[in-house]
């Protein structure tokens, strides 16, 4: 840690209505990793969006490598300075090469056309030197999450990278990726390159950062280094209370004849395409039952749930919905129909209605029972509805005319709840319920679907976060390639033996002691 | 609260007068107002009875279709064809009409279901074969653009047709307490289509799907049917609309129409909805509509070439589009 990198002082941003950073602090030294921690809605990105020149702030100033900033700076000038930012959603065209997008815009050139043989030649060079097994001239599209992130990567060292700044680097990472991301920030770091790494993922944090900077509600309330503290502690910080991963606790069998039956669903058996094949994949889910979808990215967790909702159909398999038969569920119209509501994986893509209100946004499935006359909108049973959602699942909002893109994540993802749990399911299927939400709503998310399960609810959790399946789940399925590999007691399970049942493939050892 | 605006984030206490969300929400209506003000400035003329009737009626003709035009926009799509299928209803009926004896009685109801039904049957085409065959809209309507008008002139037989009777000529020019037939269609017209996309389920529907088709999908909507519905409603005012133009002019003309769908969508836009779907309202739309006519109408009275006519109205829809879309960037949602 010698000196001082970057030192953003008493920064304000204000947007109308709101005051996004009330003056926050940040110093990050060179050649370390340095958390930025809060909750949704604590300014992160806001400062993050300044700091790479996306936006101007309205107050305070960056000192970077001892150079004043200009606040007038446009992205290209930060990152021909060394600041380059890898947001959460990559930057990347998905038409183009590896090698095309890491050099975009600054292509080598010979006699003033693009020299493509030494493009791809630096290319292949970084690349091998960060170790990933990856071609420069592969399309990006055809490439793995994981994979693009590192694309990410590479670009940023393609830009003599002083300071790279990554936000939620994990989000749609699982098991070994997340390893060989961390691999590769410690090359980084050896190299002198600092990183600023934002996450809601304490656990890594506590493994690979060496200081931290937590803001809360715009301001900077403390930071330090990463040894002196507990994951506790950091969100005490963070939250200003304790806050526990609520457990699911023992809950009485159920027994006798399930709520939902899915028998021998499978696709595209038959088919040489690539998509995701399903392979006679069976459950059963209890009412007042919580079970967890388990797997890798890509097992087939989510392709199963959208052929209980309606939203994909299937070759073969029957559901059974309380005992009648409800297949095939030809659209997502009849699934809700029946009974069955999705709170869909992503919610920006899929989920929300980003510049509607939050009233339009609760009551679209629900219009038949909010309506007057038939064919008119019924505004008070509406706004009532909103009204007694906000109580009971305490989402902060201004009011119902607020448009939901500007809601935290974990407000979004409430609203999209309770749009579900109005329609008073008897299955309810949840999604990453709580991907890229704080500590504190994602405790507010996991008691609503307790009280679900209690209401008599058959509640279907998917997640890739093993913590939370095993904390919140009864029972736990796990998905490997289109296949159901097992079915675990919420009891018995350890991340052990779920990674085993996510993981093995032929061939492949048995896989042991998962670090914490 | 009406869905039509989008409004900022909901501020509690006093804070300095944010200008620019105040023009967007009022700023085409100000302009209007500026517009009106102008012209009577420099022609007194320009606010008499007999203009001001000129004005609304040249208006009500095209701001039916428009207020069709707003559904489909709201989806997310466009219709490049209601000119050519103005013609084309208008035709259709007129070449029953010349067939059924030219003048009897009602003969201006049967031009008029005639036209409808044309219309609506042209909008199902366009829709289903957008939806059945994934086939954009912009194609489709492109298509439907050339299809149309060359069925009008093969209808035509070259030439217009004309002698309607008195009744039929009635609904072009007829007044009701001094006020033109087609301005009542019109304000017929753009009432049903304010409540229907404010305050009806079918509404909020369309505004989902322009707003994001997938999660509409999820959400249970049944986005074909109403894609398929929004070019129906348009196909079906635009007959509407033809049955009053030929009412108007007393002949049917293979020349109908021509370009009118550039103004009908500028008047949606310049009225606030944006292109992209799920943004906007039918109010914005007769709104833009009015500011639409009293600039045509008014550079006419001011003398100005029709040639700068084309150079200032593209300019206005441009600066209309641009500080709308400036105006709404700057709701910055957080993530």
């Amino acid at each position: 840690m010698s000196g001082v990198l970057l030192k953003i002082e008493g920064i304000k941003k204000y947007f109308p209505g709101v005051k996004a950073l009330d003056g926050v602090n940040l110093e990050v030294w060179k050649g370390e990793v340095h958390a930025l921690l809060g909750e949704n809605g604590a300014g992160k990105s806001t400062l993050l969006k300044i700091l790479s020149g996306a936006q101007p702030a309205d107050e305070g100033t960056i000192d970077f490598d001892g150079e004043r900033l200009d606040g007038h700076d446009t992205p290209m000038m930060r990152q021909k300075k060394g600041v380059i930012t890898i947001y959460q959603e990559f930057n990347l065209l998905p038409a183009l090469s590896v090698a095309e997008n890491m050099y975009l815009s600054r292509e080598p050139l010979r006699n003033g056309l693009i020299d493509w043989s030494k493009m791809y030649a630096d290319a292949q060079k970084i690349i091998d030197d960060l170790g990933l097994a990856l071609s420069a001239k592969s399309e990006v599209r055809v490439l793995s999450v994981a994979e693009q992130q590192m694309v990410e990567i590479s670009k940023a060292l393609t830009m003599n990278a002083k300071l790279i700044v990554m936000d939620e680097p994990t989000a749609a990472l699982s098991g070994r990726e997340v390893d060989k991301l961390h691999e590769i920030i410690a090359g980084l770091k050896a190299r002198g390159i600092s990183i600023i790494y934002v996450s809601h993922k304490l656990n890594e944090v506590k493994k690979m950062c060496d200081r931290y900077t937590v803001f809360r509600d715009g301001k900077y309330v403390s930071s330090g280094e990463v040894a002196d503290v507990t994951v506790k502690d950091i969100v005490r910080i963070m939250v200003g209370r304790d806050v526990e991963m609520l457990k699911r606790g023992k809950v009485a069998a159920a027994t006798g004849s399930p709520m939902l039956k899915v028998v021998g669903v499978s696709r595209g058996a038959h088919s040489g395409s690539h998509a995701m094949k399903l392979r006679d994949m069976s459950v059963e889910v209890q009412a007042g039952e919580i079970i967890g979808f388990a797997g890798l990215v890509g097992a087939g967790r989510t392709e199963l749930a959208r052929v209980i909702f309606g939203a994909d159909g299937s070759d073969e398999g029957v559901i059974y919905l309380n005992g009648t038969k409800i297949s095939p569920i030809v659209s997502p119209q009849k699934g809700l129909e029946s009974g069955i509501a999705l709170v869909p994986e992503d919610r920006k893509q899929q989920g929300c209605f980003l510049s509607h209100s939050i009233r339009q946004n609760m009551s679209l499935p629900n219009l038949k029972n909010l309506s007057k006359w038939s064919y008119f909108v019924d505004q008070k049973a509406e706004l009532s509805l909103v009204e007694s959602y906000r109580k009971k699942l305490s989402i902060k909002m201004a009011n119902e005319a607020v448009l939901i893109g500007t809601l935290s994540g974990g407000n979004q993802q409430k609203v999209l709840l309770a749009r579900c749990m109005a329609l008073q399911p008897k299955v309810l299927i949840v999604d990453e319920p709580t991907r890229g939400i704080d500590v504190g709503a994602k405790a507010e998310v996991h008691q609503v679907l307790f009280d679900m399960a209690q209401a008599g609810v058959a509640v279907i959790v998917i997640s890739s976060e093993l913590q939370e399946v095993m904390a919140v789940c009864d029972r736990i399925v796990t998905f490997r390639e289109g296949q159901i590999t097992g079915v675990t007691p919420g009891a018995e399970a350890t991340e052990e033996k779920l990674m085993n049942l996510m993981a093995i493939g032929v061939g492949e050892r048995e896989v042991h002691a998962i670090p914490a | 609260m009406t869905i039509s605006t989008t409004s900022p984030t909901a501020v509690s206490g006093g804070r300095k007068f944010d200008f620019v969300s105040f023009l967007e929400k009022y700023g085409v209506a100000l302009v209007l107002v500026l517009l009106i003000i102008f012209f009577t400035s420099q022609n007194e003329r320009f606010l008499s009875v007999r203009n001001v009737t000129n004005i609304l009626t040249e208006v009500s003709i095209y701001g039916i279709i428009a207020v069709g035009m707003t559904f489909v926009i709201l989806t997310g799509g466009v219709d490049l064809a209601v000119g050519s299928l103005l013609a084309f209803a208008a035709m259709c009926a007129a070449v029953i009409i010349q067939a059924m004896g030219m003048s009897f009685a009602l003969s201006w109801l049967v031009a008029l279901l005639v036209c409808c039904v044309v219309g609506g049957a042209a909008g199902l085409l366009h829709g289903v074969t957008i939806t059945r065959f994934n086939v954009p809209p912009f194609i489709v309507t492109l298509g439907g653009l050339t299809v149309w008008r060359g069925a009008t002139l093969i209808l035509s037989g070259g030439g217009p047709i004309s002698g309607f009777d008195a009744g039929f000529r009635w609904w072009g020019r007829g007044q009701v307490l001094a006020i033109p037939v087609p301005v009542l269609v019109l304000l017929v017209v753009a009432a049903t289509g304010y409540v229907v996309a404010t305050y009806t389920r079918y509404g909020r529907q369309v505004y989902a799907v322009g707003g994001n088709r997938e999660a509409a999908r999820l959400s249970g909507v049944n986005v074909n049917q109403i894609l398929v519905s929004v070019y129906v409603i348009i196909g079906f005012l635009a007959g509407l609309s033809g049955f009053l133009l030929a009412a108007r002019l007393g002949s049917a003309e293979a020349v109908a129409g021509t370009s009118y769908e550039l103004r009908v969508i500028a008047a949606v836009v310049i009225g606030g909805t944006s292109l992209f779907g799920g943004l906007g309202g039918v109010g914005g739309t007769i709104i833009g509509s009015m500011l639409l006519g009293v600039l045509l109408n008014g550079l006419v009275m001011i003398d100005v070439s029709a040639y700068y006519q084309q150079v200032i109205i593209g300019v206005i829809i441009v600066l209309a589009v641009a500080f709308d879309t400036y105006a709404k960037s700057r709701h910055g949602g957080k993530k």
